[in-house]
């Protein structure tokens, strides 16, 4: 048995399971292990499922004893985002709103990973309902960079990120809705998927942004994000903006990829004659040190056989202004089931008048949400509707568009994920327009519904670099195609001292 | 005449559907023991998402074009935001028009004869769950129950265009939809509450004052009497009328000004990200089309033709289908007098029904009367085994009892007398009382009648008049 089990990837855990190398048991102690060791230092846990993970990995074992079959994902420990329903277990959304909250209900990503038999070992950090870019506001405080303890793990689900990160678990679950998932990827040194709008069920994800949001995988490699994907993707009846995942034909899509039919993804595959754009606005509004480490890694790709071009993505200087319009709007009537009434905290509303009640009740948002909440009524309200949120929807069509052409002259498109290093904890904290303008990279596939992946690139002054690679429409496997080339080629997976 | 504008805003409860409108719950929330038909979605439970009702798509079609309308290629839904304990999610999941016609239907027309309503739109919508008050005056409770059994059934709105120009109309036009509603089969209209309308009233291109809460449609009528001589007289006296909503009070019968000042709301509305605009489709439309049931205007048209009525007698029994379908099933029974037929169930059958009954829409419920019964009745009248007198007991008698007219004839011995010798035997009687009448008889016409009047008030009017008639006759023959 080799030593240190929580480092393995996920393929390398289920694989060693199978084979009888360890077993599930031995494995998932090892994690709950190390979460106790480190996790004190991290802050990526919200909840660990001890019992539960237990459980699970010995009924694998016993399956696996009795000669009975296990699912794709057998015995892997995956750390779930707490904005994602699983039922009988507490999933608080990091808000005080929600500190009592137990969903009567599985997410149907959660029944998906459970019936491969995946082991949930517990739910993560992240920012208030998912606003925000740091996991700052989180009500269990931050979480803290693997790589530089001191150091924002990037959000707002920068507990999945720095979980993977930290051997704490071998993939994680995350929700993107303007770069949630990428946004900590690159902070922490992991690989992070935010899928195509519909391919993954949102049944059970506590909504944010409902037209921008997705739930997509964490993992240390592109394969772990694959074998991931495999089990998450597909149509759901329980939400009816899930498609079928077929992936849209591009102009080289027979170099590129020749699954279209499957439904399944594969990584992996050595794929030649890529087309790359590489997006002028992205880089150049990127700090040098990151901008440096992403010309290395071009140079690398050029020098094998990828054809590199720059490309310029005007409608980009929209993209901020309409994701914060359309995002706050959409989240400020989410928001405002939470009333207490039929769930949520414990508050007596015994002597209150319901207004009051109510009032008192919405206090306990945090800043960052009340500050969304409010800007989100006013660009809804009458008057305004037409000069902010109208207009936010005509930029996101004009992005849409001019992301369409450029598919087709690109396979992919790439810059950096995040225009910044990880910064200190505490130090954007209080401007909320500088935070919302290192979204300016991710917030694009969100609007555009496309597939984006952050991938480790390289490190910048000890810290992580992430590159950003997106594909058309469905293009997830030219994604896994294009990302598993290149993580082969840049190899920068090493593991941070804790 | 002061110019009056009103316009209708009806509320209808899809009860043809199983479940709810975005959820499986089960839509028939009456009678169950409260907070059991919900589920995490119709609870608004986080993360969860509405699941489009196709049926219910289907349904709200099948109103927009019997009400004339065109069905929208494209619909989207939008959230209506505004913040309520009945409201699960504080948002209600509505249609709107605002920024380009995406309701299921718009742009429709009622035709009243004298004049056609406009039908500004239709559209779907859910119903918010209930509050339920131990003490009737809403402020003396300390607390508020909530029931969300009926939170997340759908609701077909119907707007009208402000077409109306007097109360009477209207009354005609809810008829027209009802039985309508009723003939598609979408919605069971004697349910409580599954039919609501909240209307608009103003007078001289004033300002718009809107009444909810009117319990029976009954009282739409009632309230718009009130509202329009209420806004007349502040008219008079020079009194402004504000934009306001005001609430009917079912008791008092007056419109009362809402005890929270209701002001002019902003509901944020927004397309609902969760359903995805739908693309309803010329297949979708012309199945639908192929589907509908025969509605009112078609089915009176049936009824002038194949059945002679007149066109008021049709009228009444289509305005309820109820009523409509019981004819139908009487002629069926007894095809040879639809005329009779329709008479004895529009004036003696709906003369037996409770005013509160006709509120109900609810009219044969109480009743024991069966289309079976009425045909078998009006047979003997056409047979002459009972006179129309007699028939109308009978069938008072058949309402309490159920029983066959023949059969409540036999015990009340009230079948007409047609054996000769029996009305012979009266005759007899009478000609001995009566010598002075028999003697003008011979001569006068109007004797003639008397003593037939006689030999019926004898026999207690069982004797068959023209039996009689004749052997009065060929008696003062006789004697001459």
């Amino acid at each position: 048995m080799p030593n240190h089990l929580y480092h393995l990837t996920a393929n390398q855990v289920t694989c060693g399971i199978r084979n009888g190398e360890f077993s599930a048991q031995e494995y998932i102690f090892q994690i709950l292990e190390r979460i106790e060791k480190v996790d004190n230092k991290i802050n990526a846990f919200i909840l660990v499922d001890k019992q539960g993970a237990i459980e699970k990995a010995r009924s694998i074992d016993k399956r696996l004893r009795d000669g009975g079959a296990v699912g794709e994902l057998a015995g892997i420990a995956v750390g779930i985002k707490d904005n994602i329903c699983i039922k009988d277990l507490k999933t608080t959304c990091a808000s005080n709103i929600l500190e009592s909250y137990i969903p009567p209900y599985d997410a149907d990503v959660i029944r998906r990973l459970k019936e491969n038999d995946a082991i949930v070992v517990g739910k993560l950090n992240l920012d208030e309902f998912a606003m925000g870019s740091t996991t700052e506001f989180s009500r269990y405080g931050p979480t803290r960079n693997p790589w530089n303890l001191d150091y924002v793990a990037g959000g707002s689900s920068g507990g999945s990120a720095a979980s993977v990160a930290a051997s704490e678990c071998a993939v994680s679950l995350g929700s993107d809705t303007g770069g949630s998932i990428r946004c900590p990827s690159s902070f922490c040194s992991v690989v992070g998927l935010k899928p195509t709008y519909g391919c993954v069920s949102r049944s059970g994800l506590i909504s944010y942004s409902n037209s921008l949001e997705q739930i997509g995988p964490l993992g240390k490699t592109v394969l772990d994000v694959v074998m991931v994907m495999n089990a998450i993707a597909g149509i759901d009846e329980n939400d009816q903006t899930t498609k079928p995942i077929r992936p849209i034909a591009t102009r080289t899509s027979e170099d590129i990829s020749t699954s279209n039919i499957s439904s399944k993804y594969t990584a992996g595959q050595n794929k030649r004659n890529i087309t790359i754009g590489l997006v002028k606005e992205l880089i150049q509004g990127a700090d040098p040190a990151v901008s440096k480490c992403i010309y290395t890694a071009v140079d690398l790709f050029e020098g094998l056989d990828c054809k590199c071009e720059e490309t310029s993505m005007k409608s980009i200087q929209y993209a901020l202004a309409s994701y914060y319009t359309i995002a706050t709007a959409e989240a400020s009537s989410n928001l405002a089931r939470y009333d207490n009434i039929r769930y949520g905290f414990d508050y007596d509303p015994e002597g209150y008048e319901w207004n009051t009640y109510f009032s008192n009740v919405r206090n306990n948002f945090g800043d960052e949400a009340k500050r969304r909440i409010i800007i989100g009524s006013y660009v809804l309200s009458a008057g305004y509707y037409g000069k902010y949120y109208l207009k936010a929807q005509k930029a996101r069509e004009r992005i849409r568009q001019e992301i369409k052409s450029l598919f087709e002259r690109f396979d992919v498109l790439i810059g950096p994920t995040m225009p910044i290093l990880p910064f200190k904890i505490g130090e954007k904290i209080d401007d909320p327009l500088k935070m919302y303008q290192i979204d300016i990279d991710t917030v694009i596939a969100n609007l555009a519904g496309i597939p984006a992946i952050s991938i480790p690139i390289g490190f910048s002054n000890s810290f992580p670099v992430g590159l950003q690679i997106m594909a058309d429409y469905m293009g997830e496997q030219t994604l896994f195609d294009v990302a598993s080339f290149f993580e082969k080629i840049v190899d920068v997976r090493r593991s941070p001292e804790i | 005449m002061v110019e009056v504008k009103i316009g209708l805003e009806i509320h209808c409860q899809l009860t043809g559907l199983s479940s709810k409108l975005f959820c499986p719950c089960q839509c028939d929330y009456r009678g169950e023991v409260p907070n059991t038909t919900i589920c995490p979605i119709c609870l608004g439970l986080p993360g969860t998402l509405p699941l489009l009702n196709k049926r219910a798509v289907a349904f709200a079609s099948m109103i927009s074009m019997a009400l004339g309308c065109k069905v929208q290629e494209r619909i989207t839904f939008y959230r209506k935001n505004y913040f309520y304990p009945d409201l699960p999610k504080n948002f209600q999941i509505t249609q709107y028009n605002a920024f380009g016609i995406t309701s299921i239907g718009a742009d429709g027309k009622v035709d009243l004869g004298a004049k056609s309503i406009g039908i500004r739109r239709v559209q779907l919508e859910e119903d918010p769950g209930r509050l339920i008050y131990e003490n009737a005056d809403v402020n003396a409770n300390f607390y508020t129950l909530i029931d969300y059994n009926r939170a997340g059934v759908a609701l077909v709105e119907i707007v009208t265009e402000p077409d109306f120009d007097n109360p009477k109309d209207v009354r005609l036009f809810l008829d027209k939809v009802t039985s309508t509603i009723e003939h598609l089969g979408v919605c069971d209209i004697k349910l409580d509450g599954s039919l609501r309308c909240d209307v608009n009233v103003s007078l001289k291109g004033g300002k718009k004052v809107e009444i909810k809460n009117i319990n029976s449609f009954g009282d739409v009528e009632k309230a718009l009497r009130y509202e329009i001589t209420r806004q007349k007289t502040m008219l008079i006296r020079e009194i402004e009328i504000k934009s306001e909503t005001r609430h009917w009070d079912d008791a008092r019968k007056v419109t009362m000004q809402s005890r929270t000042k209701e002001e002019e709301q902003d509901y944020k509305y927004f397309p609902e990200p969760d359903i995805p605009t739908i693309i309803l489709g010329d297949q979708f439309i012309s199945t639908i089309k192929a589907k509908m049931p025969e509605l009112p205007d078609e089915r009176k048209i049936r009824f002038l033709k194949d059945y002679a009525l007149s066109d008021h007698v049709a009228k009444v029994l289509i305005d309820n289908k109820e009523l409509a379908d019981f004819f139908e099933s009487t002629v069926k029974l007894y095809p040879s007098s639809p005329n009779e037929i329709a008479h004895w169930i529009i004036s003696d059958l709906l003369g037996l029904v409770d005013d509160s009954k006709k509120e109900e829409r609810s009219l044969l419920s109480g009743l024991r009367i069966e289309p079976k019964h009425i045909a078998e009745l009006v047979k003997m009248i056409d047979q002459n085994k009972v006179n129309r007198n007699i028939a109308k007991s009978v069938l008072s008698q058949i309402a309490r009892t159920g029983e066959m007219p023949s059969c409540v004839l036999d015990k009340m011995n009230a079948s007409l007398i047609d054996s000769e010798s029996k009305i012979a035997e009266a005759i007899d009687s009478i000609f001995e009382l009566e010598i002075s009448a028999v003697r003008d008889a011979k001569h006068n016409p109007n004797a003639m009648n008397f003593l037939l009047g006689k030999v019926m008030q004898m026999t207690r009017g069982r004797a068959d008049p023209k039996i009689t008639l004749n052997l009065i006759k060929a008696r003062l023959a006789r004697m001459e």
